[in-house]
C-alpha cells in the first residue's frame, strides 16, 4: 500500500507493507536509521518516535497508521542552529555509552521537558520508565536531563 | 496479509468487520503488533480503528454511568477520568510506559482478554459493562461473563468492543498490582476493590491470579456483611485477615516465569488486606464529612 505522512517536516510517499511497523519504514524505506530497532514490543523505547505530537513506539505502529501523520525522528529535533539543547545535554553530560538506547531517550526527554519545564528527579524517573539502557548509565542520563531543562528555561525553549 | 482497512466512522468499521470477519482489530498495536513484529500471527488483514471518532469518546449520562468509548487512550483515562473511575485511572498508571499509555486503550484490554490485563480488575470490581457492536446491532455483556478463558473472550467475528459502561460515584476504589519494577511490569497479581456506599456492596476484581479475570464473590460478601455501614467503625483485624483469605481462595493462579502459585495467593491476600483497610478508612472520611 501506499503510505503518505510528513516525517521531520518533509512530504513523503512510499510503498509499504500494511503489517510492517512504522520504525521498519522509517529505517528501511526511508533510510532513517537514528531510530533504532531492538526490542520490536514496546519494552525498550529506543524506537520512540512522535507520531502527530505524541511520544510512541514505532515498533508498535502499523505503518498504515501512520497515513497523514506527521512523525518527527530523532533527525528532526536539530535545526539549522545546531544540536538542540537535549542533544547537547546527553553529549555534554556524558550521558552515552553504547549509545544504542540514545535517540529513544533523547526522544523520550524532549518529550519530558515539553510538557513539564523542571521536572522532579521522581517525575524524570517515572517518564524514562520505558526506555531501557543496558549499559546501565542512567546517573550521567539524569544529569543531562537535569542540565536540558536548565538550558531551554534560559533559552525559552519549549520544544 | 492482504488488507488494511481504516474505516472513519463506526458504521463503516462493522460492515468492514461483517464482510471480512478474519481481519484482526488494531488500535494502540501494544498487543497486536507484538504478534505481527515476532512473526507470531500472519492475519489475513488488519482493521485500523484509530481513526473511528466514536470509539474516542467518554460520557457520562445521569451522573450514574460512565461510557468509555473502547479507543479512549490510558493516557487519557489518567488525565481525563481520574475522579469518575479512580480504580480504573490508578491501573492505567501502571500499564506499561508514557509510550506505551499513549496508545494503549481499554478496548485493546478486551479484545486481548489477558488474565493480566491493568483495565480488567477495576471493571470487575466495579460491576462494569461491555458494549459490543456489529451490523446486527449492539448487545450489552456484564464483565465477568465476558472472559472465557486465557485470551478467550464471548466476542463474535463480526462484533467489535464498542464501549465499557463503569458505574460512578458510589463510593472509594482502590487498585493494586505486585510486579518486580514499577513501570513496564506484568501484572504478578493485581486486585481492585471498590465499595458502593448505597447498596452497601464491595466488589472486588482479581488480575493474573486465574486463566481468566475474576470476582472474588464470596470475599464480596463477606466484606460487604462485615462493615459497619451505618456505625462507620473501623475494620476488625479479623475482618481483614478472613477478607484476604477468601480473596486468596477464590484464585486459582499458575506456577510461571513471574511468579508461583504460592506466592501470588499470599500477595494477594496482603493486597486485599490492605486494600480494603484503605477504602474504608475513604469511606468513613467521606461520611464524617458528610
Amino acid at each position: 500500500m501506499r503510505l503518505s505522512c510528513t516525517v521531520n517536516g518533509q512530504r513523503r510517499d512510499i510503498d509499504v507493507c500494511p503489517a510492517e511497523s512504522l520504525l521498519f519504514a522509517l529505517r528501511e524505506r526511508m533510510g532513517l536509521p537514528g531510530t533504532k530497532n531492538a526490542c520490536e514490543q514496546g519494552e525498550c523505547g529506543s524506537c520512540t518516535v512522535y507520531l502527530d505530537g505524541v511520544a510512541v513506539c514505532a515498533c508498535l505502529i502499523a505503518a498504515g497508521q501512520a497515513e497523514g501523520g506527521d512523525v518527527v525522528t530523532v533527525e528532526g529535533l536539530a535545526d539549522d542552529e545546531g544540536p538542540h539543547p537535549v542533544q547537547q545535554a546527553f553529549a555534554e553530560s556524558g550521558a552515552v555509552q553504547c549509545g544504542f538506547c540514545t535517540p529513544g531517550l533523547i526522544v523520550a526527554v524532549h518529550d519530558v521537558l515539553s510538557h513539564s519545564p523542571r521536572p522532579t528527579d521522581a517525575a524524570i524517573r517515572e517518564a524514562l520508565a520505558g526506555n531501557l539502557c543496558r549499559c546501565t548509565g542512567y546517573e550521567k542520563i539524569f544529569d543531562a536531563v537535569r542540565s536540558a531543562a536548565v538550558r531551554m528555561s534560559a533559552e525559552g525553549k519549549r520544544r | 496479509m492482504t488488507s488494511f482497512v481504516q474505516p472513519v466512522g463506526l458504521d463503516e468499521a462493522c460492515e468492514a468487520k461483517a464482510a471480512e470477519p478474519d481481519l484482526v482489530p488494531l488500535a494502540g498495536g501494544t498487543d497486536v503488533m507484538v504478534e505481527l513484529n515476532f512473526r507470531r500471527a500472519r492475519p489475513h488483514g488488519l482493521l485500523d480503528l484509530t481513526r473511528v471518532p466514536e470509539l474516542r469518546e467518554w460520557s457520562v449520562s445521569d451522573g450514574c454511568w460512565l461510557r468509555l468509548g473502547a479507543g479512549v487512550s490510558y493516557a487519557r483515562i489518567i488525565k481525563e477520568l481520574g475522579g469518575h473511575a479512580p480504580a480504573l485511572a490508578t491501573a492505567s498508571r501502571t500499564v506499561g510506559s508514557p509510550q506505551i499509555r499513549n496508545r494503549g486503550t481499554v478496548g485493546g484490554n478486551l479484545g486481548t482478554s489477558s488474565p493480566a490485563g491493568d483495565a480488567l480488575p477495576p471493571l470487575l470490581a466495579t460491576g462494569s459493562t461491555v458494549e459490543l457492536v456489529s451490523v446486527r446491532g449492539n448487545r450489552l455483556v456484564r464483565i465477568e461473563d465476558f472472559f472465557t478463558g486465557p485470551k478467550e473472550n464471548v466476542l463474535l467475528p463480526d462484533e467489535l468492543v464498542a464501549a465499557v459502561w463503569l458505574p460512578v460515584g458510589r463510593g472509594p476504589q482502590q487498585f493494586s498490582k505486585v510486579g518486580p519494577r514499577n513501570a513496564m511490569v506484568i501484572a504478578v497479581a493485581a486486585l481492585a476493590t471498590a465499595l458502593d456506599g448505597e447498596s452497601r456492596r464491595v466488589g472486588v476484581g482479581l488480575g493474573a491470579l486465574a486463566p481468566r479475570p475474576i470476582r472474588a464473590v464470596e470475599a464480596e460478601d463477606f466484606a460487604s456483611w462485615a462493615l459497619d455501614w451505618d456505625g462507620g467503625s473501623g475494620i476488625h483485624a479479623d475482618v481483614a485477615a478472613r477478607f484476604g483469605a477468601l480473596v486468596a481462595g477464590a484464585c486459582a493462579p499458575i506456577d510461571d516465569v513471574r511468579g508461583s502459585s504460592a506466592y501470588r495467593r499470599h500477595a494477594v491476600a496482603v493486597l486485599a488486606a490492605r486494600s480494603l483497610r484503605w477504602a474504608w478508612q475513604e469511606y468513613r472520611k467521606d461520611k464524617s464529612c458528610g
